[in-house]
Parts: structure tokens; C-alpha cells; sequence
């Protein structure tokens, strides 16, 4: 919005051309606008103040708009104190950094852990003084940044499939998004809920439990990837290479999570209690590969 | 199956709302689900009835209120919207 107050007893000075370099019409930011009046300062309450301050002196060392500077500088960090104080009640910030303190080692170690979980024997997760250590420290722990890029490029991905068989459209990557996102949802409600009819007492997050189930998008990308290469049969190899991995990888990581000790070591523990938490955990697990198929099949034709 | 937010947001609404009309004295207590009939045993596994009874019981006390507000907001926009 350009404004240009015309303002009669205004002596007009050629040291306004000073101010700021991007004086050419064409300059959206109002700060730099080419106010041949002289009035620069397009902030409430302060068009005409003081026009004695602006002969020939740049922008940066008039006291007004020092003042202004300040002023605005001031009201920024204030506002974003009192958004971070009011967004760390709902989502909290700090616990979500521990799950997003990764390095690429641990990246290339857990990958190689999501395809081929057979070898690995010792699945606990390391604990310093009742907090879990950070991933960068512990293969076993869960992390958020495999989930949310598996989950990105799994949105990639299948609009490059569907661009493929022309079937794309740039609302299709939200469409795809959001309705992956809506079945993550769902699938940590239904978790959640049977977590709680169960009452197992564990120390599993809410967060744990999204990022354990955001590990599937990483098979469901390589099903996809060599569905597009080597058509149907590749996608139904790679699926079912990675529906068998991710079944035992989650089996084995809730195992110790869910059950009790006595029976997550292997050995056999008698009592509803326990046969209930082992068919909850193979449930889960079960979700995973029909999930999989289900995200991915309408992808590859 | 295009799912979106928003058809999210319907389920869960009608899902509460689902809960929360179920009548204590009328229906719950008749087919053995009432609230007083779950919290027999007080060891330290009440199952999953009384589990799942005590999750209806505190939806419908919790609930309660923000249903009203939000089934109101959604009978406004539905009016409005179509």
C-alpha cells in the first residue's frame, strides 16, 4: 500500500533518497517506499511526527526510528516468549529434541536394524539415571527423525507413482498426506486404548509409540521404489520382505516395553496377565504389515 | 481410501456423542455395564470390563460439557455451510 501524504508545508529534502537503497517503486516493504513527502515511517501513530529529524540523516541513526526499532524488537521477543510459554504446554519442545538428537551413524545403524532385525540380539534401551540416553548414544532407542522424513518421502514417492500412471494432480500429494496422517492417528488412538484396557504399567510415550509406528514408511517407500522399477512382483517381494522385518522388529522392541520381565527374557511365564500382553504386542505387530499393504497398493498397478 | 482431517474430526465427535447418550439407569445397568458393577475387585488387575466401564463412565462425566459447546459450533456451521 503506498501511501503518499501530501503534506503542503513539508520542505521537500533530496536526503530522503538516502534512506535504504531499494527506493524504486516497485518495493513492496513499506519501510522503503519512495514517500516523496517525507514521511517514512508508515507505523500507527507516528506519520507526521517530528519532520524536523530527517534532514540529512540515513535511516539507521535517526533516534525515531531507533526507537521504533527497539520498539519492534522488543514487542517481537515478547510475543515469541509468550508463544513458546503457551505452545510448550500443549506440544512439549524439549522432549521432543531428545528424539531428534540423531547423527548419521545412528541413522545407517537403525536403517540396517529396520531391514534386517534377525542379527541383533541385545534390544534394551539404554538408561542414564531414569532417562532414557539419547539416540545418538543408543541404537535401541526410538528417534522421530526416521518417522517424519520416512513419512515425507513416503508422500514424495507416491506422487511420483501416481505421476507415473497420470494420475497426478498437485492436490493429490495433500490428499496422500493427509489421509497417511489420519491412519497414523488412528493407529496410536487404537494402541493407546487397548494400552490402557490392558493396564500395562510401562514407560512407553505417546511419542514413543508415533515414532514406532512411523518406521514402517521406510519399508513402504523401498516397496513402492521397486514397484515402480520392477513392477508388480517387485513391489510384492520388497513388501513382503519388509512386512516379515517390521513384524519381528516390533515384536522384539515392544516385547520389552509391554511384558513383564520374567517373560520378555524368553522364558516361559504361565497367568492371563502375561498371554494377554503377548497378544497385544503380536497384535500391534500384525497392524503393521496390513497397514503397509494398505497405504501402498493402490499406489503401484 | 482418501481420508481427510476433517472426516477425522466427524468420527471422533460422533464417537463421543455415541458414548455419551448411553443412559446410565436405563440401558447400561440393564445389559450389566453399570458403573457400580465394575469396581469389584480392588487387586491390582481389574480387568478389561472394568477398565473398559470406568473409560465409559469418565468420557461421559468429562465430555459432558465440551460436547454441548462443540455439537452447538457444529450445528452453526452445518446450518451455515450446508
Amino acid at each position: 500500500m503506498m501511501e503518499y501524504p501530501n503534506q503542503s508545508g513539508f520542505r521537500q529534502l533530496p536526503q530522503v533518497r538516502m534512506r535504504g537503497s531499494a527506493m524504486e517503486p516497485s518495493d513492496p516493504t513499506q519501510l522503503f517506499d519512495d514517500t516523496s513527502s517525507g514521511v517514512n515511517k508508515h507505523e500507527p501513530g507516528r506519520v507526521g511526527k517530528s519532520p524536523d529529524v530527517f534532514s540529512g540523516q540515513n535511516l539507521l541513526s535517526d533516534p525515531m526510528s531507533n526507537l521504533a526499532m527497539a520498539y519492534g524488537s522488543s514487542l517481537a521477543s515478547h510475543g515469541k516468549e509468550m508463544m513458546d510459554k503457551n505452545l510448550d504446554r500443549f506440544i512439549p519442545i524439549s522432549k521432543l529434541k531428545y528424539y531428534f538428537a540423531v547423527d548419521t551413524v545412528y541413522v545407517g545403524k537403525k536403517l540396517g536394524l529396520l531391514v534386517f532385525p534377525y542379527m541383533h540380539d541385545n534390544w534394551e534401551v539404554n538408561y542414564q539415571q531414569d532417562t532414557p540416553v539419547a539416540p545418538r548414544f543408543d541404537i535401541n532407542a526410538p528417534d522421530l527423525y526416521i518417522p517424519v522424513m520416512g513419512f515425507i518421502t513416503y508422500v514424495l514417492v507416491a506422487g511420483l507413482a501416481l505421476g507415473t500412471q497420470n494420475r497426478f494432480s498437485p492436490e493429490i500429494l495433500g490428499i496422500q498426506a493427509s489421509s497417511a496422517l489420519v491412519w497414523l492417528i488412528i493407529e496410536v488412538l487404537a494402541v493407546l486404548l487397548s494400552l490402557y484396557l490392558v493396564t500395562v504399567n510401562t514407560d512407553l510415550t505417546t511419542i514413543d509409540l508415533v515414532a514406532f509406528s512411523g518406521y514402517k514408511y521406510v519399508g513402504m517407500i523401498v516397496g513402492v521404489v521397486a514397484g515402480l522399477l520392477f513392477g508388480r512382483m517387485g513391489y510384492y517381494l520388497a513388501l513382503l520382505w519388509f512386512c516379515a522385518s517390521i513384524f519381528v522388529f516390533t515384536i522384539r522392541t515392544l516385547r520389552l516395553k509391554i511384558l513383564s520381565e520374567a517373560a520378555a527374557e524368553g522364558r516361559l511365564v504361565r497367568g492371563t496377565k502375561n498371554q494377554l500382553r503377548m497378544y497385544l504386542t503380536m497384535a500391534i505387530a500384525a497392524a503393521q504389515p496390513v497397514f503397509m499393504y494398505w497405504l501402498t497398493f493402490h499406489l503401484v498397478r | 481410501m482418501a481420508f481427510t482431517l476433517y472426516a477425522l474430526i466427524q468420527t471422533a465427535i460422533l464417537f463421543t456423542n455415541a458414548i455419551a447418550v448411553l443412559h446410565e439407569e436405563r440401558f447400561l445397568s440393564k445389559i450389566g455395564w453399570g458403573a457400580e458393577q465394575g469396581v469389584g475387585g480392588f487387586g491390582d488387575d481389574p480387568g478389561i470390563k472394568a477398565q473398559l466401564l470406568n473409560l465409559i463412565r469418565s468420557v461421559r462425566t468429562v465430555m459432558r460439557v465440551p460436547l454441548i459447546a462443540v455439537n452447538s459450533v457444529c450445528i452453526v456451521l452445518l446450518l451455515l455451510f450446508g
